[in-house]
């Protein structure tokens, strides 16, 4: 839609011939009255003041189109300039591995090998990484073991230069939003230069990382949802529609690169409702219309992003087709999808017998291995025997060897197979002991029974009995490996060999409490299944493992993924970064170096840049509530609407959740709220400025605004100037030691560079 | 002249009563308060009250993280209406009680609050513009439910909270709908709330939420001056956000003020605040030098009480040649902190200009910025650290008592004093008060206690080591002198001796209230307890369909046993009228924002009332649940249900006025209601054994109450 920000607002032109536009653009000074055409504009008229955002209705916007397309113009290039070469400046610096690009580098690398690996975050990200990194000649072959490892002759650039290119559109993204919902310039600027200039946003969106791509498709999806918004008088047009569109693609983007894109989607649902609702409450249209309306945004900003979303999974399934380290974390019948995998193509015994070796897997998704080891439980949580956990790596010590009630030594001749009620006793291969359970508490799920390893070489007693049942199955069914469902009852308590999903604490290393449930309900968390068996005596028989379903392996690497993302807790002797020390940018994050002789980048807001959002935040509270206070009382501020209310919401989504997250937080978790935060700025600032003639006559308040304006900018530009190290890298010494460069900047005794 | 047309009149005493009202008062009273002493042993959790109501019997100190002081100090009222001392070890779910104590009095209070909800209710229905008849459901179903009643008659703190709750809302709606003085009850009613248990927090939210809500709609009324605007709203704020929170404060200055003695959680707060109990670190500390000294004799206790608090400590051994890792080390003295009172605690602080280890006279302070040196009193050997990587965290330097073995490895012993809550630049080191950071003037490293424990060869305690790079505000980094002396021998033999005596000499010294308070809140909210699942504990989603029960108490030899199980039939109106209400809700507003109004709007701002007051309250005492990561009860959800009890007859009179035209359609509603009714009055007589814990059933009775399979019903084998 036109950018009309430079034309007079026309509904206070009677009052003040003032303008709003700095820039210095004089010549169309012309005074027109809104002339009501047609329809639409009739209603723009009605509802602009109930909006979010001031629309001067198309009318008065055609007009001004020609004259402001220029300087709008410029502006933009320059916004695009200056954010394109911060960006990118000593992007090959330092040239070693830097903080997370030892996990991003790394599945990029995976996706060129086609490898299988877990993360927590959806696969968009690291596949685009990958992408750039395949376009750009990297081999993936370099293993990005830690943090500080040189990159030698490695191509890297490419894969930082893709991602400092998304990030250098945040900016233009965000004049072009203030742009649309403020109609001023002046607005914009002031957003894209607190963006351009802070060197949180420069250092995090010069290396190999997920945030700058977020940050690339939450911007874009409210651009695209403005821009939308903008066209609501043009239902059904094709702008209309591309904006539409626009927004659904670009959730499904922000998504797929990370659940906090789960953010903004709640963001465009709401403005969504909030659209549905004012359509609703509009008499001239049918409920016809209502419901083409609804069906519109329904297959474009839910069907539509579902689809891609899950096209991207069904990439990742086929891309990553080989074995990796990945494996442990899914389903037996998944593993056998992946080549290199033991499952894939496997041969063994069919049937259990006595005598085998066998891993045993939960069947609980992201189930582990049955599992013990050389450590008891601690003092205080139930018996003092050795623990039995869940663990989902694949190791020795998931080794169990079945055998009959009572014997030990394997017979001679076909071993005998274990068949449904058939009693037996587990022992573990390492350590000899057997599978115990007894009346004592469980250490996490206190209903259940505690389950040990017991006894020294097989010779136990009558708790280490359990019997086979397979499910579904009657008396004398044999167990199928992989293919059967199988329960082991406990006999002495008549309990059931339980998984509950809970990580044990240290001394259980973080694996996966097992218990014995009294509650005989089949669930998953009580259904086992025979994975690797491993018996001389039987003949092996080649296994085409029933393959699973697409569906089902999208719901496994979710459940797996946010099984992870819980797990993510803070360790003790962490450092652990809390949501309040955000918005005040209390401490950074080493990206890159620790000593006086090393090359320092470090990851801290510019200081300037954050207070001034931070004061922003309340000033805007404070003038929204004046105003409203105003007008609830019948005064005419004569004033448009302030409109920042989509930014405000957009920051509270994007910060305020973080407070009730349990999992470990970082100070990068805040970038997205301070984008919302810097172009809620951009307005608030301008319209302060701009509301000094409240208090000034003109010619005072036309020098007040300059002023403002100036120094703002004057502030940042040499802010910038003096914290610029923070990201381009520094080296020397210390800042709290004498001769640093950087000795006086350090404002806060928290901040470590 | 008027005395005597006064005489003249006619003396009348007119009132009315409503008998409905007084009818389940008496019911509820009857139903919560008979029988209060049976079963006369430890319920459930007044095993966790118990022990605060002891020591507040005997006014010691305690921390309960758990909820703001005014919940316990209600149970301890009534404690003391009952001549309870104290003496009760409250060990064991079960135990008898001995015939000393009036458990009756002990259960009193909460048994009251209980019963006055009924009544309440009637009442808050009422001020919702609702009928008599909608006020009778409502409190029937309340007195009727049998998790209210069992909640309700021991020692706990739920009917409490509800209560001020209810008080809360009803009288701010009689406030709203005929403007008086009952604002202020509102006002005092929520700071009760919020000071009975932290859960509160959220219906007093809820109120100011409507609250504002009546605000804004007053803003907004044009008819009325602005002056008027403004006293009324400076009014609303006055007492409901200044009286709540000056409330919330005046019950820690009650708590605080009763409890002065020193007790079991001295050791959780800083040595200022232990000094100012009586008895404990008081004891110790009385009558020591205010100003540390040249000479000074001092133990040095590390600010932070994280994993345990522990004094700066040495003894005669070594610190390994070689670590298991591999790693050397100097090879000199150990320096750990040491978790217990010793006399290897005991530092000397000299200066280092000067070979003397007394006190002059007069003696001279030390103050910040100076240098010293700290001498281990029982081994003579100074405090050194040096380039030497720490035992156990190897990016820090190790802290040792120096001994010489002629390796070219000089003695870095001066550390300067640096105190970090100092008011000038001079400020001379205080006992207690200062915290101090210890700073190397080698290599500008700060003493800190590492947190972690030492292997065995440093017999588990914990690691002292010297940092360079550190975080400003660690409260690891600060040491306060605890005890202290004025030292007079400079014989090595005779220090030993004075080491070993206590100290003495008098001084008085005094924390302010403001800085105790900001402490134990502090404290309240971060102490971490150890969170693990109970064995009755629930999710929040088994709430609703009441998947859970709890077993608060089974006799020692019987059958006899009283469990937290809601009236099964009552809790599926309440989810069902939850459900209808959000239903027409919808309706409703899609409807009228296309211009089809199905009710009135004086109907439709009762209905919205309801709905903010109700389904939000339900809202507001339910979904925090969901984000929390604490081990949760079943009890937490009766605040939220009372809410639904509230909405389930008022909508039903909606649908009955509003909704059901015809007239035989009507009288079916009122039939089923009559229906739904009776049949909580007998589920609520079926379950009645479980609730009042009499008569004893047989356990195949007791099968026969097992209405869910997840329930957890204890039959004893016999």
């Amino acid at each position: 839609m036109a950018k009309a920000e430079c034309t007079p607002k026309w509904n206070t032109l009677a009052l003040r011939n003032r303008k709003t536009c700095p820039t210095p653009e004089k010549s169309f000074q012309t005074t027109f009255t809104p002339v009501s055409k047609d329809k639409n504009s009739q209603t723009a008229g009605h509802l602009a003041g109930g909006d979010t955002q001031s629309s001067n209705g198309p009318s008065g916007q055609f007009l001004a189109r020609e004259s402001i397309e220029s300087p709008s113009k410029v502006l933009l290039m320059l916004v695009a300039g200056l954010s394109f070469s911060t960006r990118l400046y000593m992007i090959t610096e330092p040239p070693h591995v830097c903080w997370d690009e030892t996990h991003f580098g790394k599945m990029g690398s995976y996706y060129i090998n086609r490898t299988f690996f877990f993360d927590v975050h959806p696969p968009l990200g690291k596949m685009l990484i990958g992408l750039a990194g395949y376009m750009s000649g990297y081999d993936g072959t370099f293993p990005f073991i830690k943090p500080g490892d040189k990159y030698e002759n490695q191509n890297y650039w490419g894969m930082r230069g893709f991602c400092a290119t998304l990030g250098s559109f945040l900016p233009i993204f965000a004049y072009l939003i203030v742009l649309e919902l403020s109609n001023s310039c002046t607005a914009a600027i002031i957003a894209a230069t607190l963006l351009i200039f802070d060197t949180g946003c420069i250092t995090i969106s010069q290396y190999i990382l997920l945030d700058p791509i977020l940050m690339f498709f939450i911007m874009a999806a409210v651009l695209s949802m403005v821009k939308f918004n903008q066209q609501r008088y043009r239902s059904f047009s094709a702008s209309w529609w591309l904006w539409l569109v626009l927004t659904g693609i670009n959730l499904a983007g922000a998504l797929g690169v990370k659940f906090v894109g789960l953010f903004v989607i709640i963001l465009v649902g709401l403005n969504t409702i909030w659209d549905l609702w004012r359509l609703l409450g509009d008499m001239s249209l049918s409920l016809v219309d209502i419901a083409k309306h609804f069906l519109a945004r329904a297959f474009a900003l839910i069907l539509l992003p579902v689809i891609l979303y899950v096209t991207i999974f069904a990439v990742h399934f086929v891309v990553l087709n080989k074995s990796g380290p990945g494996d442990g974390f899914f389903s037996s019948a998944f593993q056998s999808r992946l080549i290199g995998n033991n499952l894939h193509n496997a041969s063994m015994p069919e049937y259990l017998a006595f005598g085998s070796t066998v891993t045993i897997k939960n069947l609980r998704i992201a189930g582990g291995y049955l599992h013990s080891h050389w450590h008891l439980y601690p003092e205080g949580v139930g018996a003092r025997q050795q623990q039995v956990t869940a663990y989902l790596h694949k190791d020795y010590n998931n080794l169990w060897v079945v055998h009959r009630q009572q014997d030990n030594n394997s017979q001679s001749g076909n071993p005998d197979l274990v068949r449904h009620g058939d009693i037996v006793r587990l022992e573990h291969k390492e350590t000899t002991r057997n599978l115990h359970s007894h009346l004592h508490e469980a250490p996490l799920t206190k209903k259940h029974f505690q389950v040990t390893g017991y006894g020294i070489n097989g010779t136990g007693d009558a708790n280490d009995l359990w019997q086979v049942e397979v499910c579904g199955g009657r008396k004398g069914d044999p167990v199928k490996v992989l293919r059967s469902k199988v329960r082991f009852l406990h006999r002495a308590t008549g309990c059931v060999l339980y998984s509950s999903g809970k990580t044990l604490p240290k001394w259980g290393w973080e694996q996966i409490e097992v218990t014995c449930s009294p509650y005989l309900k089949e669930t998953p968390s009580s259904q086992w299944n025979i994975e690797d068996h491993i018996n001389p005596k039987l003949p092996n028989i080649s296994l085409s493992v029933l393959k699973p379903n697409f569906l089902e392996i999208l719901l496994e690497s979710h459940i797996v993924m946010f099984r992870g993302n819980s797990g993510l807790k803070p360790k003790d002797n962490e450092m652990n970064s809390k949501p309040w020390h955000w918005p005040i940018n209390y401490q950074g994050l080493r990206f890159s170096g620790v000593n006086a002789t090393e090359y320092r980048v470090y990851l801290l807001g510019n200081p300037v840049v954050w207070w001034i959002n931070l004061a922003s935040l309340g000033l805007y509270l404070t003038m929204v509530a004046v105003a409203s206070i105003a007008t609830q009382r019948g005064f005419s501020l004569g004033q448009q609407r302030i409109g920042g209310g989509l930014l405000m919401l957009g920051w509270l989504l994007h910060y305020a959740p973080f407070f009730t997250m349990g999992r470990i937080l970082y100070f990068h978790h805040y970038f997205p709220a301070m984008l919302f935060s810097s172009m809620l700025t951009g307005l608030t600032l301008d319209i302060l400025f701009r509301s000094a003639d409240l208090l000034l006559h003109p010619p005072y308040s036309y020098w007040f605004q300059r002023a403002g304006q100036l120094l703002l900018l004057f502030s940042i530009l040499y802010s910038f100037y003096l914290f610029h190290p923070l990201s381009y890298g520094m080296t020397g010494p210390l800042a709290h030691e004498p001769g640093s460069a950087m000795a006086d900047l350090k404002w806060m005794d928290s901040w470590e560079f | 002249i008027c005395v005597s047309e006064m005489l003249q009149l006619p003396l009348v005493v007119t009132a009315q009563v409503d008998l409905l009202l007084v009818l389940v008062s008496l019911l509820a009273f009857w139903t919560r308060l008979s029988h209060l002493n049976y079963p006369n042993a430890v319920v459930f959790d007044e095993v966790y009250y118990g022990q605060f109501v002891s020591l507040y019997m005997k006014r010691v100190f305690f921390i309960d993280d758990s909820g703001p002081p005014l919940g316990h100090m209600i149970l301890a009222s009534g404690a003391y209406l009952g001549g309870f001392d104290g003496n009760f070890v409250w060990n064991r779910i079960g135990a008898e009680y001995p015939s000393t104590v009036n458990v009756w009095s002990l259960r009193l209070l909460p048994a009251l609050c209980g019963a006055l909800c009924v009544p309440l209710v009637y009442l808050l229905t009422l001020e919702l513009k609702f009928s008599h008849l909608s006020a009778l459901g409502a409190a029937v179903l309340l007195l009727l439910e049998n998790s209210l009643i069992v909640q309700s008659r021991f020692m706990l703190l739920e009917s409490v909270l509800i209560f001020f709750v209810l008080l809360a809302f009803f009288s701010y709606l009689r406030f709203h709908n005929a403007p008086s003085s009952w604002l202020i009850l509102s006002g005092v009613s929520c700071g009760a709330a919020v000071g009975v248990k932290y859960m509160g927090l959220f219906s007093y939210l809820l109120l100011l939420v409507v609250a504002s809500l009546h605000t804004w709609k007053l803003i907004g009324d044009k008819t009325i001056s602005h002056m008027n605007v403004c006293v009324q709203s400076v009014h609303r704020v006055l007492c409901l956000v200044v009286v709540p929170v000056l409330l919330y404060v005046f019950w820690f200055y009650v708590h605080l003020s009763f409890l002065n003695r020193s007790g079991p959680h001295d050791q959780l707060m800083s040595s200022a605040f232990q000094a100012s109990l009586q008895g404990g670190l008081s004891r110790i500390t009385r009558g020591q030098p205010l100003e540390v000294a040249y000479g000074s004799q001092v133990t040095l206790r590390s600010s932070v009480s994280q994993p345990i608090p522990c004094w700066l400590h040495s003894h005669k051994v070594n610190y390994p040649i070689r670590y298991d890792n591999g790693r050397g080390s100097s090879h000199q003295q150990q320096v750990t902190c040491y978790p217990f009172k010793d006399v290897n605690n005991w530092w000397i602080i000299k200066d280092p200009g000067r070979q003397q280890l007394v006190v002059d006279t007069p003696p001279r302070p030390v103050r910040h910025g100076d240098v010293i040196q700290l001498v281990h009193g029982m081994t003579s050997r100074f405090l050194n650290s040096h380039d030497v990587a720490a035992p156990m965290s190897p990016h820090t330097q190790e802290v040792s008592g120096y001994i010489d073995f002629n390796v070219s490895m000089p003695a870095q012993n001066l550390w300067r004093v640096d105190i970090s809550n100092r008011e000038a630049e001079s400020e001379v080191w205080k006992t207690i008060l200062s915290e101090v950071r210890l700073i190397h003037v080698n290599t500008s490293a700060v003493l800190k206690l590492s947190g972690v424990s030492l292997p065995d060869w440093g017999f588990r305690q914990l690691e002292v080591v010297a940092d360079k790079l550190f975080k400003a505000h660690s409260s690891s980094l600060e040491w306060t002198v605890e005890e202290h002396r004025y030292g007079t021998s400079q014989e090595q033999k005779e220090r030993e001796a004075e080491l070993h005596s206590p100290t003495h000499i008098d001084v008085d010294r005094k924390i302010s209230f403001w800085a105790k308070f900001v402490e134990l809140q502090w404290k309240m909210l971060t102490v971490k307890q150890e969170e693990s699942e109970h064995k009755y504990s629930s999710s929040p989603l088994e709430w609703i369909t009441m998947e859970t029960n709890i077993a608060y108490w089974l006799h020692s030899s019987t059958n006899a046993q009283i469990h937290l199980i809601g009236n099964p039939v009552s809790w599926g109106v309440a989810n069902l009228s939850l459900l209808a209400y959000q239903l027409l809700a919808v309706v409703y507003l899609l409807r009228r924002r296309r211009g089809l109004k199905d009710v009135p709007d004086g109907v439709w701002d009762q209905f919205v009332c309801l709905g903010c007051v109700c389904v939000g309250g339900w809202l507001v005492n339910f979904v925090p649940f969901l984000l929390m990561d604490k081990t949760l009860f079943l009890y937490h959800y009766l605040p939220a249900l009372c809410y639904l009890y509230l909405l389930s007859p008022a909508l039903l009179e909606h649908a009955h006025t509003h909704l059901l035209s015809s007239v035989t359609h009507q009288r079916a509603l009122c039939v089923g209601a009559l229906a739904v009714l009776l049949s909580i009055f007998l589920t609520y007589r079926t379950f009645c054994p479980l609730t009042y814990g009499s008569p004893e059933l047989s356990a195949h009775q007791l099968q026969g109450l097992k209405w869910r399979d997840t329930w957890d019903i204890l039959y004893r084998r016999r």
